[in-house]
């Protein structure tokens, strides 16, 4: 395995980079792990360990919030606070989600099936997605392609009147996508952030204790259990091509590594356009890789806290203070920062998602200290077509901390360190193309046999020998290990050994 | 006080004020006749209080007998299989103790507190059987129940919490050793026991002081996310730790109405607490017999397929059915999904694969999985800061 940084992870890392502090740097939160994976790879053993955190808070404007309590009767107090009515529909509403995650599940840990393929394996696996499909009915199919094409903002319309209640829960309709509330496909993404679990509690999320860099940490020592070698400092510069197979790859170094099998998992652009030369390829998929929608939107700053910090309205004993906080109040908010976004800019009223794990994981900050971790939304890749200059950087910071003062009188006070990373950071520290957090949109044009493009969705290469690993492939991102889990299938497959790769587990 | 026998239902235990007060859920239940909460705020969350920080269960309906008096070690020896003169001043000893028939009546701790003078602490009532046991030796029995408030403080911050709520040195006890602290002008004793399998400590007080003890803790665990834990999240931790329980793993031999439905030391994996080379101890005779011809049943931990739990689960070789199950747990750090089974000999050796029959319910239609599992030879959650000496920060 082959680490361009000094240290492994890339956008699953904990670092140290303040004195007794570790951040969770780029992903913070983990419930997506296919806990079959976890399990074969033997990850707890290796030293991962996922600590469930419950609930959430918006604050509104006007000095109230929304607490979204992880306990569902008190959730319903709350919520009929805001909206009795709200408070009955969110039970229809969670039964729907719950029918499309049911809908996905059993597909996160299979390839996806080639639909213009005759080959008996593609027929059969495609029979038994329509089987899935049909089996929810009309009405639900006619449900299902709503949710698969809808925007997020036009779904929580359909069951909430409550600014604060719809805006609180179309957070992940639009993390880590350069789409807004009301653009359509967002309803998706909403999805694919409740398709997760935590031991089975679907729609929970956890804390890797010691920050995500144990989810990396944990596979990298699982891997050399079995053998595997780690070799970091090792920038890639080009995968060998000779008669149109692989045959090894060659670092920028100069050093060159023989090998009949190579596996990517740098996103689609990278791989193609970058780490691959356009000769050994076809032209169609140079093409496609120049077209691929993969669009950063996102920033994170990391903090260092020296206590906990106040929240307007909130006792800091509250249970609310341990999940994750919110600070936009209505789906228009949250659609003029998309706006933002599209003028080339950072949004100058941020959505964030923030968490302070420390407050569950004593790994993660001095006692009595805090650790804050906070994804912004939204972050354009480029700052009206030009480059991010470090002063655009120290404006993106201060929009971000300042949203946060505005509900925490003595937050600034309490700021030991901060990281900003912009998506020039993402993509210059991580190697996400345009720091996009998914390596390429999760929007229903890129999803299950389109990732990262049709006729290259089944984790194999246009090349002999060369496949694909990473997120760009079904069925997408968010620390999953499902795409890595399906292509070492296709990779078993291809070389005639045994399956060892698990099949999910079964909901029902 | 003077009782009668229409007071109340349930007792309460000298913590009640504290534990009453964050059990939020109010999900109480009865231990003995105590009231004490099955949840206080989240199963899961506890649970991983215990495993992630500190978490603290109020054991004080705990059996606990004091033996005392000049023939107090050669009674505990008479009494339970394991070889009490081995057991050092300062330390704790788990064990069982069996009747005639080399079944097993209970399982609990020996602390050695100092010369002639031992806590035994028992999931059952033992009274009566201590007593029987007693003829011939010159010691004391008390029942001190009661008269003694106990705390179990576990998780991997639990020594830096009681750290710093002044118990000074305490990271260098080592695991099954006792400590004493002053504590108010009282004697806090501290053994590095529990029954969650990770790092943790008990603490034992006079009940006056009990809600000083509860307050003063969580005041300096806060820093160390410290939070009270209900007997359902020790249920998960203790079956992720590979720990029997007593009525539920097994039946104490002298509740059992049915003919043979009690177990052996050794049916039940305990052969490690066996000492046979102790002349005299109750059960001898049966168990020196069971070794020679064979013992009915094999106690094995199994590593079941999927993510049921395999509860009540019957354990199939083939068609026939070879066992059942008595524990059953999705264990959440380990990621397993366990089961504890007693099998019939001579299926249960390590490494063989058998079928859990398991049954479960969505939405009112039942579905029957016949997963396959293995029989592991040790608990699935077993980490190096459990034993590690000095004990780690977190």
């Amino acid at each position: 395995m082959l680490e361009r940084n000094p240290y492994i992870g890339g956008a699953t890392v904990s670092r140290e980079l303040h004195s007794g502090w570790t951040y969770s740097n780029c992903s913070y939160v983990c419930s997506l792990l296919r806990p079959e994976i976890a399990r074969d790879l033997e990850l707890p053993r290796h030293g991962l360990q996922v600590v469930p955190y419950g609930g959430g808070v918006t604050f509104k404007q006007d000095g109230d919030h929304f607490g979204n309590y992880y306990d569902h009767e008190r959730q319903y107090r709350e919520m009929a606070r805001h909206s009795v009515r709200d408070a009955n529909a969110y039970e229809r509403y969670t039964a729907d989600v719950m029918k499309q995650t049911r809908l996905i599940r059993p597909f996160l840990l299979r390839r996806p099936p080639d639909p213009t393929s005759l080959k008996w394996r593609d027929l059969r696996d495609l029979a038994e997605f329509a089987g899935a499909f049909t089996a929810m009915g009309e009405e639900g199919l006619a449900d299902t392609l709503k949710f698969w094409t809808k925007s997020v903002g036009d779904y929580l319309c359909e069951y909430f009147e409550s600014d604060v209640i719809k805006a609180h829960l179309a957070g992940s309709g639009i993390i880590g996508t350069a789409l807004g509330v009301f653009s359509p496909g967002t309803a998706y993404v909403l999805l694919h952030h409740y398709m997760g679990d935590v031991d089975g509690n679907v729609g929970s999320w956890g804390f890797a204790r010691g920050g995500m860099g144990a989810v990396a940490g944990a596979l990298a020592r699982s891997f050399q259990s079995f053998g595997g070698e780690i070799i970091c400092d090792a920038d890639v510069d080009q995968i060998i091509v000779n008669n149109g197979r692989t045959r090894g790859v060659a670092l920028k170094n100069g050093t060159e590594y023989r090998a009949d099998i190579v596996v990517s998992n740098l996103d689609p652009k990278r791989t193609f356009l970058d780490v691959m030369d356009a000769a050994d390829l076809p032209a169609d998929v140079v093409h496609r890789a120049e077209n691929f929608k993969i669009r950063g939107s996102s920033g994170k700053l990391n903090i260092a806290l020296d206590g906990l910090p106040t929240f307007t309205g909130l006792d800091k004993r509250s249970p609310l203070m341990l999940g994750d906080m919110h600070f936009s109040d209505s789906l228009e908010r949250l659609e003029r920062a998309y706006d933002d976004w599209k003028d080339g800019t950072w949004s100058q009223d941020p959505y964030l998602d923030m968490l302070i794990p420390s407050q569950a994981d004593p790994t993660m900050a001095p006692p009595g200290k805090h650790m804050m971790t906070v994804f912004v939304q939204y972050a354009p890749p480029r700052i009206r077509g030009r480059e991010w200059t470090d002063e655009d950087k120290a404006g993106f910071e201060k929009s971000v901390l300042d949203q946060i003062a505005r509900y925490s009188p003595d937050f600034k006070d309490l700021i030991l360190h901060c990281e900003t990373r912009t998506p020039r950071e993402l993509e210059a520290e991580v190697g996400l193309t345009e720091g996009n957090i998914f390596q390429g949109e999760l929007t229903f044009d890129q999803l299950l046999f389109n990732r990262p493009f049709p006729g290259y969705a089944q984790y194999r290469g246009p090349v002999k020998g060369m496949y694909l690993c990473g997120s760009g492939t079904h069925p997408g991102g968010g620390v999953m290990a499902a795409p890595g889990a399906n292509a070492a299938r296709e990779i078993l497959r291809d070389l005639r050994l045994p399956d060892i790769v698990p099949g999910g587990y079964a909901d029902d | 006080m003077n009782s009668t026998s229409d007071d109340t239902m349930l007792l309460t235990t000298p913590f009640h004020s504290r534990v009453s007060r964050a059990c939020e859920l109010n999900a109480w239940g009865s231990w003995k006749g105590y009231t004490t909460p099955k949840a206080y705020t989240d199963v899961e969350l506890e649970y991983f209080a215990i495993r992630s920080t500190t978490g603290v269960f109020d054991l004080t309906p705990m059996n606990k007998y004091r033996i005392t008096g000049p023939d107090a070690g050669p009674f505990l020896n008479r009494l339970v299989t394991r070889n009490v003169d081995k057991l050092g001043i300062g330390r704790v000893g788990y064990t069982v103790w069996c009747d005639d028939a080399g079944q097993v009546m209970d399982d609990g701790t020996i602390f050695h507190l100092g010369e002639n003078d031992y806590r035994l602490c028992a999931y059952a009532r033992a009274t009566d059987w201590l007593f029987w046991s007693a003829l011939g030796f010159d010691v004391n029995i008390e029942d001190e129940t009661a008269a003694v408030a106990a705390l179990a403080v576990q998780g991997p911050t639990s020594c830096a919490a009681l750290t710093a709520m002044g118990l000074e040195g305490l990271a260098d006890l080592k695991p099954f050793g006792l400590a004493e602290y002053d504590f108010e002008g009282e004697t806090l004793m501290v053994s590095r026991t529990g029954f969650t399998g990770d790092l943790g400590y008990e603490l034992w007080i006079t009940p006056r002081l009990a809600e000083t003890l509860w307050d003063r803790l969580f005041e300096a665990g806060a820093p160390y996310l410290i939070k009270p834990f209900g007997s359902d999240a020790l249920e998960i931790a203790r079956i992720e730790a590979g720990f029997l329980q007593a009525g539920v793993d097994f039946v104490p031999a002298e509740e059992a109405v049915r003919n043979g439905r009690t177990r052996s030391p050794f049916e039940l994996g305990l052969d490690w607490l066996v000492d046979l080379d102790k002349p005299l101890f109750n059960g001898r005779q049966a168990l020196l017999r069971e070794r020679e011809q064979g013992s009915r049943y094999r106690f094995v931990l199994l590593d079941v397929d999927g993510n049921k739990p395999a509860h009540n689960s019957f354990i199939m070789k083939g068609r026939r059915k070879v066992g059942t199950v008595t524990s059953a747990a999705w264990c959440p750090t380990a990621k397993s999904n366990v089961a504890f089974a007693q099998v019939e000999l001579p299926h249960g050796a390590v490494g063989e694969e058998l079928v859990a029959e398991i049954y479960y319910q969505r939405e009112l239609h039942w579905t029957r999985v016949l997963a396959p599992c293995r029989v592991i030879e040790a608990p699935v959650f077993n980490p190096p800061r459990r034993r590690a000496t000095p004990a780690l920060p977190f």
